[in-house]
């Protein structure tokens, strides 16, 4: 009931925002909508599953790079289809990646997922002439609902139509989400983490169900991925460097990874600190190191910990 | 065309001579506290800043040219007891949290010492100018290679066998085999796991920063090296087997070569090549080529 509540506020707060905040402001948002999309896949895999991806650049770089090469090569300008088509990328790039990697645990598929994100971004960085090496590609304005929004400056199409669609896309997202952790696939999942021993003796196909997490939580990643690449308008290699990976766990963490709604919180409070932080200070990662080690330390169960203190931890995780 | 393929193989064992530093700094911190250091390269590049420092210091006040390396070395050396307030400050109030938390501390060590070295170097690139032909260039089977890289290559391989005697031979080695072996029989024992990890963990950050200092006169410092080198040590231990110091040493030869023999042949397979191997590692023999047990 509490959590109807305060999710109406923030989606009314959500809906007014571009009418009554400063511009700036609404830009922001921006970024925090498609690392939002980005983050609930990547917690379906952190948090329910128990699988630390070091690699998730990878397939935000897919995403991104499949909205460059459609709008800027193949005059595909719709964003209805250029999200599909990133999700579809994904699945290719996850399928074969993410079979090999479930068959690991902890560390070794934290590791095995940074090198498939280190052989993309060596392959974005060194074959110029398919991706324009480090210099990126450029990423068109997408059309949305078939209209190309020709009168609107770059900023009014950002704040307005486009803030709008990326909101749509963040609540389909989240919707989404919520429906597959309450599914009997999420409970699948969470008692994999729990104790793979016992779901695989109950019947549960351990390394098939991770499999699955690991290509939602892909899809997802890329679907955010072309969401981020429109405010830029450029995508470079960095978007699948590892430290790029590094820093959207540090994100599901920051917001609390045990948590369905921290890792959209996480990436609120990333953006909107990284920007404060910049603001008077030029060194942010001085500041964020110091942060997520406090918070590694300190708060395991990142912002979302310090509202939910009095409930049990609904997903403690050994 | 020998003489070309000896440059190549000479500037790829040079590399791997650096990289056997910092990835010897990962192993053996992996195989006493099983934490994986992800900070191992930003104290490789904290060691070349420092290198860059000390012997801009030392020939600042008149020190002679040719002695630039006892600063070099030295500078580095001394940079790494860093070490000693990294683990008592950060690492040791999470050995007993789930690995996943220890990767994160150390990944917010890469963040804030990148910065720092921002902070405190700027982020123009920096260099020891022209010291590094100071000792002169050798001939090698008609290819012409610095002395400077034979110094480094002979002293990475003193530091290798120095190491094997440490573990194989030492009292503190023996404790710091029985360690990574069994930690609880050995607490039992009477070893004090504190000492033992604070040891350690410096031993393991001083050749991290040994090894930036050393590559250091060949190159310039860049505040990126950190998290670039990072993900080549991490080829190095994968190949060689995690918490294996046989494994970082061919390992180490393996990346160093074959990274040279791409960029010659054809430069843009370079790192893929690399983490090709290390994808056909970890599937086929994820312990790595000398890795002990597969965890």
């Amino acid at each position: 009931m509490r959590t109807a509540v305060v999710l109406s506020l923030v989606g009314l707060a959500m809906l007014g925002l571009p009418v009554v905040a400063p511009t700036y402001y609404v830009t922001l948002m921006l970024p925090f909508m498609a690392y939002g999309v980005v983050l609930l896949g990547l917690n379906l895999l952190f948090g329910y599953t128990g699988l630390v991806s070091f690699g998730h650049a990878l397939f935000i770089g897919v995403g991104a790079y499949t909205g460059a090469v459609l709008t800027t090569h193949l005059h595909v300008r719709h964003m209805e289809l250029i999200l599909p088509a990133a999700a579809l990328a994904a699945a290719i790039v996850a399928a074969p990646v993410g079979a090999l990697c479930v068959r690991y645990v902890k560390i070794y598929f934290g590791m095995l997922t940074l090198a498939f994100g280190m052989v993309f971004y060596t392959f974005l960085l060194k074959f110029y002439k398919l991706t324009g090496g480090d210099e990126g590609m450029r990423m068109l304005r997408p059309y949305l609902l078939g209209n190309g929004w020709e009168g609107f400056s770059k900023t009014a199409y950002l704040v307005g139509p486009y803030y709008y669609f990326s909101l749509a896309v963040l609540i389909l997202a989240t919707l989404l989400m919520w429906r597959i952790v309450r599914s009997p696939f999420g409970l699948c999942l969470k008692t994999i983490r729990d104790n793979p021993l016992k779901a695989e003796s109950l019947g549960v196909s351990v390394p098939r169900f991770r499999w699955y997490a690991f290509m939602i939580s892909a899809v997802y990643a890329a679907v955010g991925g072309a969401l981020l690449a429109t405010p830029t308008g450029n995508v470079d290699p960095t978007l699948a460097y590892w430290t790029h990976s590094g820093n959207v766990v540090f994100m599901v963490l920051l917001g609390g990874f045990s948590s369905f709604f921290g890792p959209l919180l996480g990436a609120f409070a990333f953006i909107f600190l990284q920007d404060t932080v910049m603001s008077v200070f030029p060194y942010w990662r001085l500041v964020f190191g110091a942060m997520l080690a406090f918070i590694v330390i300190f708060a395991p169960s990142g912002l979302m910990g310090l509202f939910a203190r009095r409930r049990p931890v609904e997903t403690s995780r050994a | 065309m020998t003489a070309n393929l000896v440059n190549v193989l000479m500037g790829g064992v040079f590399h791997a001579a650096i990289l056997f530093l910092v990835a010897a700094g990962l192993q053996v911190v992996f195989g006493v506290q099983k934490i994986f250091n992800l900070a191992c390269g930003s104290f490789y590049a904290l060691g070349a800043y420092t290198g860059v420092s000390a012997v801009a210091y030392f020939t600042g006040h008149g020190g002679p040219p040719a002695l630039f390396i006892l600063p070099l070395a030295l500078g580095g050396l001394a940079v790494g007891l860093i070490g000693v307030v990294v683990e008592r400050g950060l690492l040791s109030f999470v050995y007993d949290r789930d690995e996943t938390f220890q990767l994160l501390l150390t990944f917010a060590l890469v963040l804030m010492l990148e910065d720092l070295i921002r902070m405190t170097w700027g982020t123009a690139p920096v260099s020891t100018g022209g010291l590094y032909l100071s000792y002169g260039q050798a001939r090698v089977l008609g290819a012409i290679v610095p002395v400077y890289n034979l110094i480094v290559i002979a002293a990475s391989l003193a530091i290798a066998v120095a190491i094997g005697w440490l573990l194989a031979r030492t009292a503190f080695g023996r404790i710091i085999r029985a360690s990574a072996d069994n930690r609880e029989m050995a607490e039992a024992l009477g070893v004090d796991m504190r000492w033992i990890y604070v040891r350690v963990f410096t031993l393991g950050t001083m050749l991290g920063t040994l090894g930036g200092a050393l590559v250091i006169p060949a190159t310039a410092a860049m505040s990126e090296m950190g998290i670039e080198l990072i993900v080549e040590a991490f080829a190095v231990v994968v190949i060689g087997g995690l918490g294996s110091m046989r494994g970082a040493f061919v390992g180490a030869l393996v990346v160093g070569v074959l990274r040279s023999v791409a960029i010659s042949v054809y430069p843009e397979l370079e790192m893929l090549l690399i983490y090709l191997i290390v994808i056909a590692v970890l599937l086929w023999r994820p312990r790595g080529l000398f890795g002990a047990v597969a965890a």
